[in-house]
């Protein structure tokens, strides 16, 4: 394996890390995280600078690179400031939903306009009664007319109330027996019957919108079927395999900025007559926390390594999301805890990127649901002995 | 395992204080956090119900209960889900130094106004410079015709903006041995040349209006001096003991609040027609978050009596201090991630306990420092 970046790696790298230099404002970024609002001017110019959609063919404006390129953005963005690079990163959430499954016309249609800065995307999966493994959705869609009609209600929606459309897991066959087979259909978000409700507050990842949706009979023609008929649920895993990847990549980020921040902090503060980098409990927090961040970089490197060899297997996804949050958790905690009261205060950032990281363990499937997939693959499918 | 000798009126103590807090702080809390500051009359509220300074003694208007009134209080204002009604800095922190150290004119003229509520108080010890090495501080206080004159900057303090009285911690400049420099001064809110700076903006207790207070050749009378000239650092070092095992109680119930909470969810949400508690894992979740309060528990209420007989368990409250902050945080985040992405929004309370928690193994001495405490102990 190896993780030597070649050289227009290693420049996506660096034009990733000075445009956020250059383009994130930590004085803005103060404010409209606290209000909630999404980077929109940053978003622009990264879209124009091809930062939005590496991994998409270059037919859709994409850079026709890998989910590394894109996991090297996600990181250099989140190094500098995590709610900005996770609203960035996360901004075509569910559009690869399209990219690897959708018709060319959908593709063409719908994954420039996530390129270009033109539209959000948004994965509308959960409910608010169904688990987090989807399985017992009840948003159904009706073939009717040569078209879709839509009915139901889903849950904490990335980008929900921003998104110009959203991929949409239904039930499409209500006669099957369970598990019913369902299909992933993209509804634009000014079709008439879709309502945006509840937007909510939350503790991190605060500059991308969440919130709930309504479809009530809402009508979209046949041709925004998403891949194939009663294979939702496998496509939908499937981009979960690579949003983890891309989760645990910003997680990453997070922690690597965190880390930078630390240790900017105690080779200069002083406390007993000396830098606080001299004390050995200093020296030690730094090399537990360094190590962590080399477990967790070498990990998310080669599952996005295989993941563009095409090696992907979902467990491996679901790991790399649960090494690198926790490794987020625990670097921008300890470097809270040396910064000690001003880690605590909104002003120095640091504290920022620990919500950010503890919202990240919580998206896109808990620690609990995310061990379940990994043991699926482990002892799913063995006979137990009773 | 009940280690605390409750009597029947503490436990109707507590009965009213919960009544009090049902009525006029719980329907406040989320508005209070929203505003990032507490009305005065909140505080005036609970004085004129009993709930402040439950310990002074009667000569100053006081109820002269013993410690556990301080724990009952600061237990049942733990689980309110605010922190700028923090009367246990007040009753259990700060209110103790004037009535140990303070002369009698001082008690007479302060003690009152701090139990009825119309004197809110905080104390200022941490500096931009100082914080875990206290003993640097730069505030100075020099002595000019019968008068004192404070110079400097304080930061990071609880009812910063509030405050009408403040304790505050200043260096004679002519002495250089820290430990003896160190005196404490009694500053009015409104004396001249004494600023309040402005609501320092933090991760969590967002209705604890925490500021910065600038002296700048601030001026107060000679008599505003607390307890010995140069002995601020051994006051201060004697008060810790009591300001960290409240602290303790605090996080403590914290936990149990945020743990109880956690339970009923799960026992209440059924996902997949299942209630997340049949869950093998989350039981066994629940089960070691349980065990490691109770032993909590059981640990700071052993202190708690030995505090009360007046020994000296500082060793003790420093690893009180240091084990709680810690679990309430952790047992925080562990509960929101049990209970799934609602416990990343702010409508989930464990939401704000997880943000509010991250700060208690800093003050008071962090963690680092309590380590240091507990190491010189062990003669090590």
């Amino acid at each position: 394996m190896n993780f030597q970046l070649d050289k227009s790696q290693k420049e996506i790298q660096k034009a990733a890390r000075e445009f956020a230099k250059g383009e994130f404002d930590g004085d803005l970024v103060l404010e409209e995280e606290k209000m909630g609002k999404f980077p929109e001017k940053i978003r622009k110019k990264a879209a124009d600078l091809g930062f939005i959609g590496v991994h998409y063919h270059e037919k859709y404006n994409g850079g026709g690179l890998g989910l590394f390129e894109n996991i090297l953005l996600a990181e250099e963005f989140c190094r500098r400031e995590s709610s900005v690079g996770i609203a960035l990163m996360l901004s075509g959430f569910s559009a690869e939903c399209i990219l690897r499954f959708g018709s060319e016309n959908l593709k063409t249609r719908w994954l420039p306009m996530v390129t270009k800065g033109e539209a959000l995307a948004g994965a509308a999966f959960t409910e608010k009664m169904a688990g987090f493994d989807l399985a017992d959705i009840t948003t159904s869609a009706k073939a009717e007319d040569g078209g879709w009609v839509i009915n139901g209600s889903k849950n904490q929606i990335l980008n929900g109330s921003t998104a110009g459309f959203y991929c949409v897991l239904c039930q499409t066959d209500p006669e099957a027996r369970p598990p019913k087979p369902k299909s992933l259909i993209l509804v634009e978000a000014d079709r008439q019957g879709l309502k945006v409700e509840n937007i909510r507050n939350k503790l991190g990842m605060r500059m991308s919108t969440t919130a709930d949706l309504r479809f009530e009979s809402v009508r979209v023609p046949y041709e925004n079927l998403i891949g194939r008929r009663g294979q939702g649920l496998s496509q939908v895993y499937s981009f979960y395999n690579e949003a983890w990847i891309l989760i645990a990549s910003l997680a990453l980020g997070t922690a690597k900025g965190a880390f930078s921040k630390a240790i900017d902090y105690v080779k200069k503060r002083e406390q007993f007559g000396r830098v606080i980098a001299k004390f050995q409990v200093t020296q030690h927090k730094i090399a537990r926390m360094a190590s962590r961040i080399e477990e967790a970089s070498a990990f998310v490197y080669k599952t996005a390594t295989d993941f563009d060899h095409g090696k992907n297997r979902l467990a491996v996804g679901a790991m790399a999301k649960l090494c690198a949050c926790q490794t987020a958790i625990e670097v921008t905690n300890e470097a809270i805890q040396m910064l000690g009261g001003y880690g605590y205060m909104r002003e120095y950032g640091l504290e920022r990127f620990y919500r950010d990281a503890k919202a990240m363990e919580l998206f896109c499937g808990n620690t609990g649901f995310l061990k379940d997939i990994v043991n699926r693959e482990i002892l799913g499918n063995a006979k137990y002995r009773q | 395992m009940d280690i605390l000798p409750y009597t029947q009126t503490h436990k109707d103590y507590r009965e009213r204080l919960k009544d009090f807090i049902a009525r006029e702080v719980t329907p406040n809390a989320d508005r209070w956090e929203a505003d990032h500051q507490v009305p005065r009359e909140a505080w005036e509220k609970m004085g004129r119900e009993g709930f402040l300074c439950p310990c002074v003694s009667s000569t100053y208007g006081g109820m002269g209960g013993d410690f556990l009134y301080s724990v009952i209080c600061t237990e049942e204002m733990a689980k309110t889900n605010q922190t700028g009604l923090l009367s246990l800095l007040h009753s259990d922190i700060v209110v103790p130094y004037i009535e140990a150290y303070g002369s009698e004119k001082q008690k007479q003229k302060y003690l009152p106004g701090c139990i009825s509520g119309q004197t809110i108080t905080a104390v200022a010890m941490t500096e931009p410079g100082a914080g875990s090495d206290l003993a640097s501080m730069v505030c100075t206080a020099e002595e000019e015709r019968g008068e004192v004159v404070i110079n400097g900057a304080k930061t990071f303090i609880s009812n910063g903006i509030n405050c009408d009285l403040v304790i505050l911690a200043a260096r004679n400049p002519e002495v250089d041995n820290p430990h003896k420099a160190i005196s404490l001064y009694l500053v009015e809110e409104g004396t001249p040349g004494f600023k309040k700076g402005n609501k320092l903006d933090k991760m969590g207790m967002h209705s604890q209006d925490t500021a910065e207070l600038f002296f700048t050749n601030c001026r107060i009378p000679h008599e505003n001096r607390l307890g010995e000239k140069g002995a601020g650092f051994i006051m201060l070092m004697q008060k810790l003991q009591q300001e960290r095992l409240v602290c303790s109680l605090w996080a403590l119930a914290i936990a149990e609040y945020t743990l109880n909470y956690t339970i009923d969810y799960c026992k209440n949400t059924h996902p997949l027609g299942k209630a997340l508690s049949r869950d093998q894992s989350v039981q066994f979740a629940l089960a070691e978050m349980a065990t490691e309060i109770k032993m909590s528990r059981a640990f700071v209420e052993q202190i708690v009596l030995d505090h009360i007989s007046q020994e000296d368990v500082v060793m003790e409250t420093s690893m009180a201090k240091y084990k709680t902050s810690q679990m309430v945080h952790h047992i925080a985040g562990q509960c929101m991630d049990l209970i799934g992405s609602f416990g990343g929004e702010e409508d989930c309370p464990i939401s704000r306990k997880w943000r509010d928690s991250r700060i208690m193994s800093i003050f008071a001495g962090t963690n680092e420092i309590m380590k240091g405490i507990i190491a010189k102990a062990m003669n090590l």
